[in-house]
């Protein structure tokens, strides 16, 4: 893991310059390296690339029965939602011989500020410590190219960000020439610097100004060939590690901004409620530091010198609220409306001859709650408005609070923060936008942050949904396999839903056509899910019902739900057949690439192997984001083990050894790779096993950590092993949502096998309440403050 | 309105709050002192762990009027300070690991990680398995496996 390579790399093939000659443009043209960059205007080297570059050229034939996916999915659709307009990003050359790059996208730990860095590296051929990625604000002419989502921004940017760089390290060849008396083309780049045969080196610094142009021009440029990547596909660490362990980072309620005081705000008991107004509200602004107290759509919200002043005002709330569409339901009254909703099978259930599968899944709510609770700083003035929080949709935000607040989009100013994790949260600005009409209520700057209570109870929720599947074999064969998922409605405002309705006439004519047709929620599961096996004649639909809930995506939308159902399915076709889960799979598998990586887990994780009475083995794909993951595990449901001990816990079943094998295509930071498949592996373990929201008389009884149970060490595998494959292609795919899927499938699988019962509900222990709800007036608990109990 | 005062990350402190005002928020919104996170202000996430006279504890659930003069707070800002060289073994055992991902709940991972190393050798042992499974700080990020891998490589050098 070095910095760099030493030895220098040579300019033949990547000088065109541009001299009004026209190079051949982008992807259809015959060479699929060769683009067209621009080099801006100004005192300093600034070069561009159109974001809508790399998109790839004929999809291919369509095979007589393809799922939609396999032409043309979510990814494809987010990389070509940009084609109409021409949106540039830009890449500096500063005079201290560093590159500045503004991503327009949002880190949440994905790890895309190093992967981008990366990419920079390669293309100019500079160290990695002199290139500088930061988060860009919202930039409103960029549309829906500032969304953060769905696994897509390596897809997205590779090739945009290639060029630019291309057309920056090509400008600083022309200027060396220039200076040096001689042509470019003699002239290579080792790190940095510019030399020459004769020992000359000068430092891209020295050549930023003489590079930079007076005017805009057009440059064609080559990319650098696969064969030559130095920095892409070796291992880098995380370039924000330093600042991350030094308690340096900052995080949206870290910033200092003057005269932003703490802000929180006291919420309904039920889910959506209303306030209608605060009864004491004499009282509460006599509180101990407390400064504003102003009622807002969501709440009344509260400013203080510190956000403990915030929480014991909270606390003495006296609020009359109304309790909004939701009082009285519970889990059961929402799933009986799904079930009522489910889109009828194809295949008569008592079909002649053949035997059938009919099972029937059913997912709880879940809170996609990161660790960060939601939190924006806002300051509005009369004439204008500056936000600084985390957001995956600045752009949307951005005009959402300008209209909120009666301001023109550019009297607003959008700040992106890195997020404290996202999974799909931080697509919608709600934090933001409360932020922005608090602080205009108050006529003050505030820093928002919502009390951990308020995530699973009032914050975005991974919605409800069933998924039953059909499927008929006749004489050892699979003929027909349906799936009917249906939801509580997803909301896809955050400006997917935008992208899909300005993209599906982009999209190839077949694809097109079967896609107009649909509303945004079937679009998504239409270009999300494809099973990569042979079982005859396959149908997935998604039917959506049921408005009255704050859903979102939550590290992926449909897919682990969907994947659950499919793999435990097929589990139980191999067992009717009388064949081993990895057998049958091998057998349908129609994916050489699935073929791999379920073959490199089978092989690694050791399939097959006795395990002791109580423990089982289980295996499970996923293929999604231009790629696919296998995920092989280990459980172990003996007594002893599910009934250990731990405070304030629960335990349960313990997956004992995962094994996942990912293709994400062309990987450019592969241990970056493998800490998104870790975590996604986390988020599929809760999923099948402990974490769920509970609603009760339209309340979620969640509150906290330890009562909405996420993976915690006492349930992590001991054991964990990624294999990152090499699928030799071009393009690199999406990973931050891959595992999730996959691996709670395995871990469904391997439950079933291990107890004999399949499980139809998820997570299985949704039917157990292991705490006591926490008060819902006040809706906030007191913090204790007996800690010093608890040292070691 | 009282006079808190204790030893901060090697200096002596005195801020003006309530006794009752929890250590988290006098740290935080008060001194700017901003490593310690918030992820649930009930003593569950662990997101705020800092240390206490050298033992690890939770600020958001013990009262500034609790603390004496003399009280030694470290929060991973001052962690570095406490060890030899730049940086504290267990933070670089998280860099070589490249532990974190959003980074949110890193500092109190590496506060609980040097408190729970420390335990174990002064009880004379080495991190067990058990040892990691007892480890209670939430990652929602799901780095668990590379913080197990660190603890033991930080330990090994402290
Ligand atoms: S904020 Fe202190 S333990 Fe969660
Ligand atoms: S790194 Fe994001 S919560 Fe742990």
């Amino acid at each position: 893991m070095h910095e760099s390579d030493t030895s220098a790399r040579s300019t033949t093939e990547r000088s065109h310059s541009d001299g009004g000659e026209v190079v051949a443009v982008g992807p259809a043209g015959l060479d699929r390296r060769r683009f067209v960059g621009y080099v801006l205007g100004g005192a300093t080297l600034v070069t561009a690339a159109d974001l809508t570059l790399g998109r790839a050229p004929a999809r291919g034939a369509v095979p007589s029965l393809p799922q939609i996916p396999e032409i043309y999915d979510l990814e494809d659709l987010q990389t070509d939602a940009a084609l109409p307009t021409s949106q540039l990003i830009t890449v500096t050359i500063r005079e201290d011989g560093t590159a500045a790059f503004e991503l327009p996208r949002m880190e949440v730990g994905q790890g895309i500020v190093t992967s981008t860095a990366m990419i920079l590296a390669e293309e100019l051929d500079l160290p990695m410590r002199k290139v500088e990625v930061t988060l860009a604000p919202a930039r409103p002419e960029l549309i829906f190219n500032q969304l953060t989502g769905g696994s897509n921004t390596t897809v997205s940017t590779f090739t945009p960000i290639r060029v630019a760089a291309a057309v920056a390290r090509q400008q600083l060849l022309e200027a060396a020439a220039a200076r040096l008396g001689t042509d470019a083309d003699r002239l290579s780049t080792i790190s940095g610097t510019v030399v020459d045969a004769a020992g000359n080196a000068i430092p891209y610094g020295e050549l930023a100004s003489d590079a930079a142009s007076q005017v805009v021009k057009q440059v064609g440029v080559t990319l650098r060939p696969r064969e030559e990547y130095r920095v892409i596909g070796t291992g880098r660490k995380r370039t924000d590690a330093r600042a991350a362990v030094t308690g340096q980072k900052d995080f949206a309620t870290d910033l200092d901004v003057k005269g932003a005081k703490p802000t929180m705000v006291c919420r309904p008991p039920t889910h959506r409620g209303r306030p209608v107004r605060l009864r004491n509200r004499k009282q509460i602004l006599k509180m101990k530091g407390v400064t504003h107290v102003a009622q807002v759509p969501t709440g009344i919200a509260v400013r203080a010198k510190t956000f403990g002043q915030c929480i014991d005002a909270i606390r003495k709330m006296d609020v009359e609220w109304d309790l909004g569409d939701l009082a009285g339901e519970n889990d059961e009254s929402i799933l009986e409306g799904l079930r009522a909703a489910e889109l009828p099978m194809a295949v008569p259930d008592v079909p002649i001859l053949a035997e059938q599968v009919d099972l029937g899944f059913e997912f709880m709510f879940r809170s996609s709650a990161a660790l960060e609770p939601f939190a924006a700083i806002a300051d509005v003035r009369e004439d204008r408005a500056e936000i600084w929080a985390g957001l995956k949709v600045p752009i949307l935000a951005q005009q959402n609070i300008a209209q909120i607040l009666g301001m023109s989009q550019d009297q607003v100013k959008v700040n992106v923060v890195t997020g404290g994790g996202s999974f799909g949260h931080k697509l919608f600005s709600d934090h933001a936008i409360e932020a922005a009409q608090i602080s205009q209520a108050m006529g003050k700057p505030v820093k928002l942050m919502w009390h951990r209570a308020d995530e699973p109870r009032q914050g975005r929720m991974h919605p409800m949904c069933t998924s039953r599947v059909r499927a008929t074999m006749l004489a050892g064969q699979v003929l027909s396999f349906e799936q009917r998922h249906t939801s509580v409605v997803t909301d896809f405002s955050h400006g997917l839903g935008e992208i899909i309705t300005s993209t599906i006439d982009e999209a190839p004519t077949e694809v097109g056509r079967y896609l107009g047709g649909l509303g945004f929620s079937e679009t998504i599961f239409t270009l999300t899910q494809e099973l990569p096996y042979n079982l005859g004649a396959v149908t997935q639909l998604l039917n959506e019902t049921d408005q009255r809930f704050s859903t979102g995506s939550m590290r992926n939308i449909y897919s682990p739900d969907v994947c659950v159902a499919a793999e435990l399915t097929m589990d139980e076709l191999a067992r009717r057949m009388g064949k081993d889960p990895l057998e049958l799979r091998l057998e349908l598998c129609r994916n050489d690439r699935v073929r791999a990586a379920i073959e490199a887990v089978a092989e690694r994780g050791n399939w097959g192997r006795k395990m002791p009475k109580g423990m089982a083995q289980g295996i499970a794909v996923h293929k999604e984001y231009k790629g696919c993951t296998a995920v092989l595990v280990e459980i172990d449901c003996r007594p002893r083990t599910v009934d250990r001990k731990v405070r304030n816990a629960v335990t349960g079943p313990r997956v004992t050894k995962a094994v996942i094998a990912v293709d994400a295509g062309l990987v450019i930071n592969p241990i970056g790779l493998e800490a998104q498949m870790q975590g996604g592996f986390m988020d599929g373990l809760a999923l099948t096993l402990t974490s769920s929201c509970h609603l009760e008389d339209g309340r979620f009884l969640e509150a906290s950590w330890d009562n909405y149970f996420y993976t915690r060490q006492w349930n992590v595998p001991p054991e964990m092993e990624v294999i990152v494959m090499d699928p030799d292609v071009d393009q690199p795919g999406g990973a931050g949502e891959a595992a999730v899927g996959s691996s709670a499938a395995a871990v469904a699988c391997a439950y079933a096998r291990a107890t004999g019962e399949v499980p139809t509900r998820f997570p299985i222990n949704h039917d157990t309440i292991s705490f006591r709800p926490k008060s819902f007036i006040p809706p906030v608990p007191k913090s204790p403050t007996n800690g010093l109990k608890f040292t070691y | 309105m009282p006079k808190q005062t204790f030893v901060l990350n090697g200096e002596r402190v005195t801020v003006k709050v309530a006794d009752s005002e929890r250590v988290l928020w006098v740290l935080r919104d008060l001194l700017g002192v901003t490593g310690p996170k918030y992820g649930c202000g009930i003593n569950v996430c662990k997101a705020c762990t800092s240390h206490i006279n050298g033992k690890a504890f939770n600020p958001c659930s013990v009262k500034v009027g609790d603390l004496q003069p003399d009280d030694e707070i470290t929060t991973i800002e001052g962690l570095a300070d406490t060890a030899d060289g730049d940086l504290h073994p267990m933070q670089e055992a998280w860099i070589d690991r490249d532990v974190p991902q959003c980074g949110y709940c890193q500092p109190g991972q590496i506060m609980a990680a040097v408190a729970l190393v420390r335990k174990v050798q002064r009880e004379g042992g080495t991190i067990t398995e058990s040892d990691l499974d007892g480890i209670r700080n939430i990652c929602r990020c799901g780095t668990y496996t590379r913080i197990r891998e660190a603890v033991r490589q930080g330990a090994r050098r402290m």
